[in-house]
């Protein structure tokens, strides 16, 4: 059976200028060469820290934007060529406050796009109720959209970008900034889209979420894929091997260059926490680094030092600071 | 008329009515609404009471009408959009397969719309504040003048609107045409008393034929119908180009990535 989604090397440049008045042209590759295929019913995750181009990836295969180079299809479609045919047949949601019509009640915003997404006439009402109902703004439909909170507009996008049925979704980061509660109901829903058949492609930069709701995953890093797999596969890849986490007070770069360099190190990365960093040191199984760290922070005022096996999100750490 | 047709006649309709219910939904906009007319009409009548001509004043207060119009088309049209910018709709209904330009067209005829209330209510302004009574010589004549302009200045909004959907400063363009419009359009002021040179470009405007059709349907002072026809020539001519560089427009703002800033 051909893919539903097909990205065959994919490229796009971003064009910007600097300065004020010597202006200098300037080019950002945003994405380099991204390649992948999503079956028919399948859950694709792309997964990515900010920046990585994950979403210039899904707006070119939403036709918001043309390729540098490479190719893109939608249910065998090319997305620049066939740009009408493919968005009559994919839905769109992104995640933030924007998106909706501020002014609307959340019912005039759905009429509005249904209007716009071909939806019959005669069947407007009667699906618009219905996904209403499927995201839980019954009651609160007649209220403007400013007023809603970021978890009722979340639910709104979803509803709007299934309006159509589209058998192909782009979910571009639906749960970002929504409460836990929120964020569990949006996934929930998400898993139900892909109960009910949808194609879906998921852009997230959490990884548990990609963990539990994805058939496979892209990892994205600086614009091309660094690792692809079932989240099974990418586990399994870190599976062996041990992570040591240091509670440090004030450390300089050239201390994480330092442990970067400890042989059987693979990922050093230091996350902010309250008034301390930890310093979070990957090593594969040949070595277990704790003494070769703690020398090479010599001078360095240390808490609490811990010692335990990897997880998944240390293998996404790892793939994408590795990059 | 085929399927088709009638399906987008009917997203024509639903988009002007969803554009104009947030036009109107916010009470600034609506106080400055309310407060345009008044001032225009007010403007034109101290500007031209000196003269002590009664055909003076009608013609400034039916000018003070269209001047209304077209603000309330020229810059809300620029705004609008740019609202879609800031609320992200830009992109979403770019996506959407309706055709882009229809949807623009919904949402400066929405913007002209409110220009139906300036007009009614500069010319009342006129009546009940400064006794300026608006003859009605050939009332036909004046029911399809007024409508004609008034779309057919949303029409040139639509045209000025291509362009704010690729340029995301452009809306200053609609707040930039707004004055010489005015003066172009020979709204207050006869065009004869500018250069030669400006009446080429006043002929390409259709408020400047609104406005003369307007004024000779309202004062029996000619007839009105070649400048109805002019005003309708007009709207078409900006549609069929506002259409055709449309999709130019949107292909060079995917490829520049333009939609999504604002």
């Amino acid at each position: 059976m051909p893919p539903v989604v097909e990205a065959i090397d994919l490229h796009r440049t971003y064009k910007t200028t600097t300065g004020t008045f010597r202006r200098r042209s300037l080019e950002v590759e945003a994405v380099r060469g991204v390649s992948f295929e999503i079956a028919e019913g399948e859950l694709f995750g792309l997964l990515g820290p900010n920046g990585a181009g994950k979403t210039t990836t899904i707006k070119m295969l939403i036709t918001l934007l043309i390729p540098t180079a490479g190719q893109a299809r939608v249910l065998g479609r090319d997305v620049v060529e066939d740009a009408h045919w493919v968005r009559e047949r994919i839905g769109y949601v992104f995640g933030g406050d924007r998106g909706l019509y501020e002014r609307l009640s959340a019912l005039d915003n759905l009429r509005y796009f249904a209007e716009l997404y071909g939806v019959e006439p005669k069947q407007q009402r009667a699906r618009i109720h219905e996904l209403l109902e499927l995201v839980g703004l019954e009651g609160r439909e007649k209220e403007r959209v400013e007023g809603y909170s970021r978890g009722m507009r979340q639910r709104l996008h979803i509803a709007r970008g299934l309006l159509h049925d589209p058998p192909v979704l782009f979910l571009d980061e639906p749960t970002i900034g929504v409460d836990p509660v929120g964020a569990r109901e949006l996934r929930s829903m998400i898993a139900g889209l892909k109960a009910a058949g949808k194609t879906v492609l998921l852009t997230t930069h959490y990884m548990f979420e990609a963990d539990a709701l994805c058939d496979r995953i892209a990892v994205v890093a600086k614009g091309k894929i660094v690792a692809e797999g079932t989240p099974r596969d990418l586990k399994a890849s870190v599976a062996e091997g041990v992570v040591v986490e240091i509670e440090v007070y004030g450390i300089e770069e050239e201390k994480v260059e330092a442990l970067r360099a400890i042989p059987g190190v693979t990922s050093v990365a230091v996350e902010d926490r309250d008034q301390a960093q930890v310093v979070v040191v990957q090593a594969d199984t040949e070595t277990e680094p704790t003494h070769a760290v703690l020398a090479r922070l010599d001078g360095v005022s240390l808490g609490r030092v811990t010692t335990r096996e990897p997880t998944l999100e240390d293998a996404y750490v790892a793939l994408v600071t590795q990059e | 008329m085929s399927a088709r047709a009638i399906r987008l006649a009917r997203t024509g309709a639903v988009g002007w009515w969803m554009n104009l219910k947030m036009v109107s939904q916010s009470a600034f906009d609506g106080l400055l609404a309310i407060l345009w007319p008044l001032f225009f009409g007010t403007v034109a009548f101290f500007m031209f009471r000196a003269g002590g001509d009664p055909e003076t004043l009608v013609y400034a207060s039916l000018g003070a009408a269209v001047m209304g119009v077209w603000t309330a088309t020229s810059v809300p049209a620029g705004s609008a959009l740019q609202r879609h910018r800031w609320n992200g709709t830009l992109e979403l209904v770019v996506a959407a397969p309706t055709p882009f330009s229809l949807t623009l067209l919904s949402l400066t005829t929405a913007t002209s719309t409110v220009g139906i209330y300036c007009m009614t209510a500069t010319l009342l302004w006129g009546r009940f504040a400064f006794g300026i009574d608006v003859p009605f010589e050939d009332p036909v004549a004046l029911a399809v003048a007024i409508p004609t302009t008034i779309v057919s200045i949303g029409l040139l909004g639509f045209l000025l609107a291509v362009a704010f959907a690729r340029y995301r400063t452009a809306w200053t363009l609609g707040a930039m045409l707004e004055y010489p419009v005015w003066l172009v359009g020979g709204f207050l002021v006869p065009l004869s008393l500018f250069p030669d040179w400006v009446r080429p470009i006043s002929w390409l405007l259709a408020p400047t034929w609104g406005m003369n059709a307007i004024r000779d349907a309202a004062t029996g002072a000619g007839s009105a119908w070649p400048d109805i026809a002019m005003c309708v020539a007009l709207g078409a001519g900006y549609t069929t180009a506002g259409v055709l560089v449309t999709n130019r427009v949107l292909a060079a703002a995917r490829r520049r990535a333009t939609l999504s800033l604002t």
